[in-house]
């Protein structure tokens, strides 16, 4: 293992820490000093919380000393989306509107991590609500990819994909609902899965569009992903769109990176016209090492593919519209009253606050939404985009029926430069372009590394889907690919990126 | 803004229904009893102090989720079997968006195109205008499950409401509470009986699902409330039920909400004809708005316009998975339900010999069930209502209390009424003292037997004293003595209330008698 604790995978970590090589306290202090001394550049935490963190770590160590038997990940800190409730440390998702809300509850993910024993190191930055794909709409400033700190790390989930790349955590969670885990793990070297809708809780998850949300695990290895994708999933009652079934098992499948005789479908309408050449260019590549490793691979059509953008960009403002009603300054968060008027009424604080509190991005789907549930509108807007949602399932289902798992490139490009698309949701819209369907069909998938384009020498993704519930796919290939690739390079890509430190502040 | 100065003009009510003939809709919301919310584990005690009773998920604090509490709709699919509904195979819930403070998440979670159950009746009584009843048939149109907001209380401003309030202060303990929402379809040929076919259908639901027991159905408390829509439309032919009649398209209707007892049902129904009569009869429009209902004054007022704004964005909710009753369970439920309250009435009558009008009396005085229970621990039927419907009824009525939490109130049941009913059947005691019994018993003295032996009340066995007491006033009334012996028989009541007197009123007023017509023969 790397002598650099905060350089090992996770699994590493839990090896030494199972052995009493190292202890829990200690990895999480390195890891606390990696922040200290880079999280200055990358800003992808929101809030430390450094005592509860060494508390867990001391509390983890004594029992481990007590000579308790630990579940696997006890002693490994992880990193939580700032859109997970965390009881007792503050939950902002990112918006002005929850600044100093203080959560009286855990949500079910960060319920297990706690009970799986790893130390929270703290929550990590993300685009307003979860709405974006650069982290650029955070009311606290944007997260910067470790590989190049002009650049937008992805998003919505950037905090999380940044503190993965940058060794601020060996793990972190993250939410997905139109590709908010997966393109962030693409334009930053890392690995990250949207598993089963219904695999894991969103019980504590703030709400974006409910029927799209699913949390999954960020990491720096196909394993680590499998590992912490165990601990977070599992039936919840809490959660009535929970799935009532074990976890699927995906820590095996990680392990085994077999996929051998595995039929692997390669998506005809995710990348053609509008994927850089770099990412084609890698995304073949691995669609060949896949070949070699003893898959047999075969295009496939998904024609109602197409429609998924307008599709999703209508489902989801309009769940959104109705999930950030609650923000209304009555009960929690934000408070703002209208200016110039001595008795406000509750419906003009409701304005006052709703107008500062949310940022132009949250706006803009709220009201799109408010629009699309209309009546007179709703039949033509969400009523059409659920049509096209079954249509998208039908074409899953019949893809399925020939491939054990459909392959495209994650992201139709490598990381973009701060500020590029900001003002042109289009082109910011089109980003989520091949992981969006995955999201409209509930089916699980996965973003892996599969090297760094030619042109800018920034990381590209390949993307794994899997029919529901059969998660552990993603894994066999996921791993096979990762362990081909890693032959062929020697080292893990992150050992590519550059050194963080004062050397890289611009003008030093 | 609500316009709540000068009273509006009346036509009067025989007027009124001379010139328009009233459509209804009637909209009862029922709180259901589980001992949990619709979405989340709190209790649902009425009562409690302020939010005491709340948690995350009825908070709607963000990232909390509902569960559907499968009690509650248990408790729906049979209100729908009872009120004879087709059960949805499969139903969803939906979001009714809209953004007021006393709804934690700013939508509601309720049941839209889809509900529970559908297309249904309840058979109600009415009086047929010569002195019987006929049956009145209101069709139900849908019964929905939702879930119930917190309760906002406006302090400051005369109105109560939140225009004008210096500041509001919001109880979410009872947001979430499970809420049946009952709809009628459109309630025509009622013609002048509107209001009275209003309030019969009212209490007919009340006690129907009182009978299931389902909920509390406390007007006054706010577990049964009724919001009463309500339109005229020019009188066609004689026949409110007429071909004529039902071609005449409905006119504008108003929404009264809040309408919370029987007899309010029945006023503001009436009013509200005499209002929109009054409009009509000068040419004017009705305005379609939600008015309030005032039980002090006897009227309502506007209050809140209802315009094209009203978009409550209602979608499917994400949250929840569709709720799916097999109809096995279907079977089941219906398995459950309780004797139809008009069926059970009826039957009990015939058992109980009741005339129509006795069986009304003791129905308004809520005495059914407890006369059942009197008659079931062993006394005359007659006699349970004669004991109940007396005394306890009269007090029951002073205290504003109904018979039912009054007797419960002052631990005097059933039981007691049958102890007392035997005490008189078995000669101890006469009715004049059990009166005297009674009132030790509702006093709290104890059991009938326990205030009779306490106050010495016993009717005389040994017949040596009331003999003696006979021979000392025929004595005494030597006058009547002889018209007795003459063949006027009648004349032996003066002697009778004489002897009476001198025995305190412990003495079998027949045996006297006997006992006088026996010395004079
Ligand atoms: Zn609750």
């Amino acid at each position: 293992m790397n002598t650099d604790l905060t350089r090992a995978s996770a699994a590493e970590l839990a090896d030494a820490l199972a052995s009493k090589s190292i202890s829990s306290v200690e990895v999480t202090q390195a890891h606390l000093d990696r922040i200290a001394a880079v999280d200055g550049q990358v800003h992808a935490y929101l809030h430390v919380d450094a005592e509860g963190a060494l508390a867990t770590a001391r509390a983890i160590d004594e029992r481990r000393a007590a000579g308790e038997s630990l579940p696997t990940l006890a002693g490994v800190p992880i990193a939580v989306k700032d859109v997970m409730t965390t009881k007792g440390l503050p939950t902002t998702c990112g918006s002005r509107m929850l600044e100093g809300w203080i959560p009286p509850y855990d949500a079910t993910v960060v319920r297990h991590i706690k009970a799986a024993g790893m130390p929270i190191l703290g929550k990590t930055n993300m685009d307003e609500f979860a709405m974006g794909s650069s982290t650029e709409h955070s009311a606290y400033g944007p997260s910067r990819n470790p590989w190049d700190l002009e650049r937008i790390p992805g998003g919505s989930g950037g905090g999380s994909s940044a503190v993965i790349a940058s060794f601020q955590a060996p793990l972190a969670t993250g939410t997905d609902t139109g590709g908010s885990i997966r393109q962030p793990a693409a334009v930053t070297g890392t690995v990250g899965t949207k598993p089963t809708y219904g695999g894991v809780s969103r019980y504590g998850l703030v709400a974006l569009a409910s029927s799209l949300d699913q949390a999954g695990p960020c990491a720096r290895t196909v394993l680590d992903t499998a590992l912490l994708h165990e601990v977070m999933g599992g039936h919840d009652p809490l959660d009535s769109t929970s799935i009532d079934a074990p976890v699927p098992p995906v820590v095996e499948a990680a392990r085994r990176a077999d996929v051998a005789g595995m039929r692997i479908g390669v998506v005809k309408e995710l990348g053609g016209e509008g994927y850089q050449p770099g990412v084609r260019a890698r995304f073949d590549e691995a669609v060949a090492l896949l070949v070699e490793r003893g898959a047999e691979v075969v295009e496939v059509s998904c024609p109602n593919f197409d429609y998924a953008l307008a599709a999703y960009y209508l489902i989801l403002p309009s769940e959104a519209s109705s999930n950030l009603a609650k923000f209304d300054a009555m009960r929690y968060g934000m408070r703002v009253l209208p200016e110039g008027i001595d008795a406000p009424t509750a419906e003009q604080v409701m304005a006052a606050t709703r107008d500062a509190g949310f940022g132009d991005e949250v706006k803009r789907r709220i009201i799109l939404g408010t629009y699309a549930l209309s009546s007179g509108y709703y039949d033509a807007y969400y009523g059409s985009a659920q049509k096209v949602r079954t249509l998208i399932a039908q074409d899953f289902a019949r893809a399925y029926e020939k491939v054990d798992v459909l392959v495209s490139p994650t992201a139709p490009t490598t990381a973009f430069k701060l500020g590029d698309k900001l003002d042109d949701p289009m082109a910011m819209y089109l980003n989520d372009i091949a992981t969006i369907p995955a999201n409209l069909a509930g089916v699980p998938g996965m973003s892996v590394p599969s090297g760094v384009a030619d042109e800018d020498g920034l990381p590209t993704g390949i993307q794994i889907l899997a029919p529901a519930t059969k998660d552990e796919r993603l894994y066999s290939v996921g791993a096979a690919l990762e362990q081909a690739l890693l032959e062929r390079w020697g080292a893990p890509i992150l050992s590519r990126a550059p050194e963080l430190g004062a050397d890289l502040v611009k003008g030093a | 803004m609500a316009v709540t100065s000068a009273a509006d003009r009346v036509l009067d009510y025989d007027e009124a229904v001379a010139k328009f003939d009233p459509v209804m809709g009637l909209e009862v919301h029922v709180e259901l009893h589980t001992a949990t919310k619709m979405f989340c584990g709190c209790p649902t005690t009425f009562g409690a102090e302020p939010n005491s009773q709340v948690c995350p998920v009825c908070l709607g604090l963000p990232g909390a989720l509902p569960v559907v509490n499968e009690k509650a709709v248990e408790s729906a699919v049979r209100i729908g079997l009872a009120l004879n509904c087709e059960i949805a195979e499969w139903c969803r819930f939906a979001r009714k968006n809209y953004f007021y403070p006393d709804m934690p998440k700013n939508f509601q979670t309720s049941q839209y195109d889809e509900p529970i159950a559908f297309n249904g009746y309840l058979d109600v009584e009415v009086e047929d205008g010569s002195g019987g009843t006929e049956i009145f048939r209101v069709e139900i149109e849908r019964a929905h499950m939702e879930e119930d907001t917190g309760k906002s209380l406006h302090v400051g401003g005369s109105t109560g409401r939140i225009h004008g309030a210096e500041y509001s202060l919001v109880d979410y303990n009872r947001a979430g509470i499970p809420l049946i929402e009952i709809v009628t379809k459109p309630i025509v040929g009622a013609g002048e009986r509107a209001p009275e076919v209003a309030k019969a259908y009212v209490s007919a639901l009340r006690d129907l699902l009182r009978a299931l027991d389902v909920s509390d159905v406390k007007m006054e408390q706010g577990s049964m409330r009724c919001d009463a829509n309500v339109s005229l439309r020019v009188r066609a032919g004689d026949d409110p039920r007429g071909d004529a009649q039902l071609a005449v398209p409905f006119g504008t209707r108003t929404e009264t909400k809040n309408v919370n007892s029987l007899r309010s049902v029945e006023r503001a129904v009436r009013y509200e004809m005499s209002r929109q009569a009054a409009i009509l009869d000068e040419g004017g429009t009705i305005l379609q708005e939600t008015r309030h209902w005032h039980e002090d004054t006897g009227m309502t007022t506007s209050g809140r316009v209802k315009s094209d704004a009203d978009d409550y964005r209602y979608f499917p909710e994400p949250d929840l998975v569709p709720v799916a009753p097999t109809r096995e369970t279907v079977d089941e439920l219906r398995g459950t339900l309780p004797e139809p309250p008009g069926l059970r009435r009826k039957r009990l009558q015939s058992e109980w010999g009741f005339s129509d009008l006795e069986m009304r009396d003791v129905v308004n005085a809520r005495a059914v069930e407890l006369i059942e229970e009197t008659v079931a621990a062993g006394a005359g039927a007659a006699a349970a209502k004669k004991w109940w419907l007396g005394e306890p009824s009269r007090r029951a009525n002073a205290e504003g209390q109904d018979l039912v939490s009054y007797a419960a109130g002052l631990g005097f049941a059933p039981a007691h009424v049958a102890e007392l009913d035997r005490l008189v059947t078995s000669g101890r005691l006469n009715d004049s003292m059990a009166r005297q019994v009674l009132d030790g018993v509702l006093a709290g003295e104890g059991t009938p037997t326990e205030v009779a032996d306490a106050r010495g009340l016993e009717l005389v066995q040994d017949d040596s004293a009331l003999e003696a007491a006979v021979d000392r006033v025929i004595d005494a009334n030597p006058d009547i003595a002889e018209k007795i012996r003459g063949g006027k028989v009648q004349a032996a009541g003066a002697l009778i209330g004489q002897v009476m007197k001198e025995m305190k009123g412990q003495a079998d007023a027949g045996k006297v008698r006997a006992l006088i017509l026996a010395r004079l023969s």
